[in-house]
């Protein structure tokens, strides 16, 4: 089959590589329809995830038809239309259970590894290097998915690809950070990014009640996205001197009452702050450059949540702790624990509460994906998604 | 107030008299459970230091290597512009010794003898350096630069051996003069008490989700035949007998008189609070071939006993809770391989 290797910083090559085969029996394999390009991909396009090796392949966003199935899979059929959550969840452990399928015990079969750098492991993840279990990703024809009675969720054949494909991923994490924020009537949220994520925090923190939401990012593209597509209010920090002060002036002073990263750990900003954080990423002294969690912490309203669903990939430098102690602030975060969501935003989409497909830009071929990394990556031909077609 | 615990136990900060209790009896935890929690903690007192004598092992045999492989240029560095043949045999020599030094800190489990021969060492070093120094001829800077540098080294030997020396006896160092290798972990499995002690019981599962093992057969009423693989496709087998068991509490074992290392373990069930399950405690204890410096060789290639245990358990989790243990495309095979389908068989 055809799939999307990584075979070092920048360099991905669609390659023929051996089909995927049953390795536990409560796999299946999942043949691509479409997949996407995630946000979180670039992280590992510019080489700033540890542990990466060269021919892993990529794409934790896809959905197709079912295959094949392993003996003790009972309720997922050769034939059936699944979107599979970007988290592998075995469903019988204590997170399972409570949910949180993000932090599944079993799935990571590099646990160790994840708990001598992070203390303890969250669940495996497709195409997400080896620290979170070294699995195939689905940016390929073919892609073998483990506890296929957990994770694939069937979808209606009267949905396209497109409605449904962000399921995946991006749909719940976007949603997941606006509830985290616990939205009451006449709140203010910011958000920082305005890729997709960003985008689906936006229209999700509408749907949870906000007021108003403020849209942060500096590429006029994606900001008039957001203000036309998400309905966000949007400033460009490269046209302003300091974000925190025009969030105070829209706020009338109180700051937004939650406040979302849904940039991470690439993040941008003008000036010295900025050229700092770079160089001691360059010089791998710190892995993040968590420019947008600082601000978000600096503009909070007191007493207000600050939600990081932008990805973190390690230590960072000079965390206001003291604004978030003495200001009582919350912080929550998580990778998205998908599988809580789909079935609630899928009943959204029906209902059509919301269109997910506004995001897209791009359609291409899985053989170009590629060119895909590199426009999403450059921000070239005003890109904000890219979904690849793999049949 | 005070007069609720009857029974003094092991409590070491306070000379195993207990105080009374704080809480109103209806908020008060049940002593027996932090009874059994606080033993569980005080099992790691007494590892501390450890790391800095490793630390001081580690630095002796390196100083000693290049002491005894290049006697002259260390000459130099410590302020002899001239080396001769005697000056170099002394080098020589003393980088046996320091080898030694980091040898014994090493292989012994309770280093601290070995660190105060340490602190021996240094006395010898700094009376050879006051010799050097009293000879005109040398680098005058050089010797009270390195003598600097002993008598600080000197100092930390003695912070490690005063803290190796006042370790208590507890069971993290029990046996350490035998220079057994003892090493403990636990998990938390989502399963009845009951159906977890069952499975463990059955000793014929355990090669499910101990990746060392090759087969286990029970032989007799508490006898069974162990068969693990080693390196290069060879087997070691050995007896063993099961020396305590008690029904969803306690399975202990050890290997009989003949097998090639001696070892022994335990395995302790209880009930996780709050329905989260069953904590899930191992032990085990072996001797290895030498003693603690193999170990820590072993270590380096990732083979150290405590994270095989941590693995084995983690399959034992994943067994008893999902059915197998979980695979990727890039775990299937030993070593790193990339995240991609091969046909290359499972090797656990």
């Amino acid at each position: 089959m055809k799939a999307t290797c990584w075979m070092g910083p920048k360099k991905m090559v669609v390659k023929e590589v051996p089909d995927p085969k049953i390795l536990n029996q409560r796999d299946c394999i999942v043949k691509v329809t479409s997949t996407a390009i995630c946000g979180s991909d670039l992280h590992l396009y510019n080489g700033f995830l540890p542990l990466m090796e060269p021919g892993d392949i990529m794409g934790h966003e896809f959905m197709g038809e079912v295959v094949e199935v392993g003996r003790d899979v009972k309720n997922v059929r050769t034939g059936d239309r699944v979107v599979v959550p970007f988290p592998i969840a075995c469903g019988a452990c204590g997170a399972c259970q409570a949910k949180a399928y993000s932090l599944c015990e079993n799935s990571n079969p590099n646990a160790w590894v994840a708990e001598k750098m992070l203390g303890h492991t969250p669940s495996g993840i497709f195409g997400y290097t080896h620290l979170t279990g070294g699995f195939a990703g689905g940016q390929a024809e073919y892609v073998r998915v483990p506890f296929a009675d957990v994770g694939p969720f069937k979808v209606p054949e009267d949905l396209t690809d497109d409605q449904v494909l962000f399921l995946s991923d991006i749909l719940p994490t976007g949603y997941m950070g606006a509830e985290m924020c616990g939205i009451k009537p006449g709140d203010t949220v910011a958000v920082w990014g305005c890729g997709p994520v960003g985008q689906f925090a936006i229209a999700s923190a509408y749907l949870l009640g906000a007021e108003k939401v403020i849209a942060i990012d500096r590429f006029p593209y994606r900001l008039q996205m957001a203000r036309e597509r998400a309905g966000a209010v949007t400033v460009n920090y490269e046209e302003v001197d300091s974000v925190p002060d025009v969030l105070k002036d829209l706020t009338a002073g109180r700051g937004p009452d939650h406040c979302i990263d849904a940039v991470g750990a690439e993040g941008h900003t003008h000036g010295v702050q900025y050229v700092h954080d770079r160089a001691k990423q360059m010089m791998r002294m710190q892995a993040d450059r968590p420019i947008a969690l600082r601000e978000a912490i600096m503009s909070c309203a007191n007493g207000g949540t600050v939600s990081v669903i932008g990805v973190y990939a390690g230590l960072i430098d000079k965390f206001p702790m003291n604004a978030v102690m003495n200001r009582s602030l919350t912080i929550k975060t998580g990778q998205c624990h998908v599988h809580r969501y789909m079935q609630p935003l899928l009943d959204r989409i029906q209902k059509g509460e919301l269109d997910p497909t506004f995001i897209i830009t791009h359609h291409m071929p899985l053989s170009e994906a590629a060119r895909g990394y590199d426009i999403f990556n450059k921000k070239l031909e005003d890109c904000e998604k890219v979904v690849l077609k793999a049949a | 107030m005070g007069t609720s615990f009857e029974n003094d136990v092991d409590a070491p900060e306070n000379g195993g008299r207990r105080m009374g209790s704080a809480l109103a009896p209806e908020v008060r935890p049940r002593s027996t459970a932090t009874d059994r929690y606080q033993r569980i903690a005080d099992e790691d007192r007494g590892t501390g230091g450890e790391s800095l004598a490793d630390f001081l092992g580690y630095f002796s045999i390196g100083l000693g290597l290049a002491e005894f492989l290049a006697p002259t240029t260390m000459s130099r560095v410590i302020g002899v512009k001239h080396p001769d043949d005697r000056s170099r045999s002394t080098m020589r020599l003393m980088g046996l010794r320091e080898i030694g030094h980091g040898v014994a800190i090493l292989s012994n489990q309770q280093p601290s003898k070995a660190v105060w021969s340490r602190v021996a060492g240094d006395v010898v070093d700094l009376a050879l350096l006051g010799r050097t120094l009293s000879n005109p001829d040398n680098d005058r800077g050089r010797t009270l630069f390195a003598t600097a540098n002993v008598l600080a080294v000197a100092a930390l030997d003695v912070m490690a051996a005063k803290q190796l020396s006042k370790q208590p006896d507890t069971v993290a160092n029990a046996g350490v003069d035998k220079g057994i290798i003892r090493t403990k972990r636990s998990i938390t499995v989502k399963r009845p008490i009951e159906e977890v002690y069952s499975f463990w019981h059955d000793f014929e599962n355990l090669p499910r989700f101990m990746r060392h093992l090759e087969s286990v057969s029970v032989t007799g009423d508490r006898r069974s035949h162990w068969v693990a693989k080693a390196p290069a496709g060879k087997t070691v087998e050995w007896d063993a007998e099961t020396t305590e068991d008690r029904e969803n509490e306690l399975i202990a074992w050890r290997s009989l008189p003949g097998a090639g290392v001696y070892n022994a373990g335990e395995v302790r069930f209880n009930a996780a609070p709050g329905n989260r399950g069953t904590e899930v405690r191992v032990t085990l204890e072996y001797d290895p071939p030498m003693g603690k410096l193999g170990s820590k060789v072993a270590m380096l290639f990732r083979e150290e006993p405590g994270q095989q245990v941590a693995d084995d358990l983690r399959h034992f989790k994943q067994v008893m809770e999902t059915g197998e243990i979980v695979l990727s495309d890039a775990t299937k095979q030993r070593g790193m391989h990339p995240a991609k389908p091969d046909n290359k068989p499972v090797e656990l």
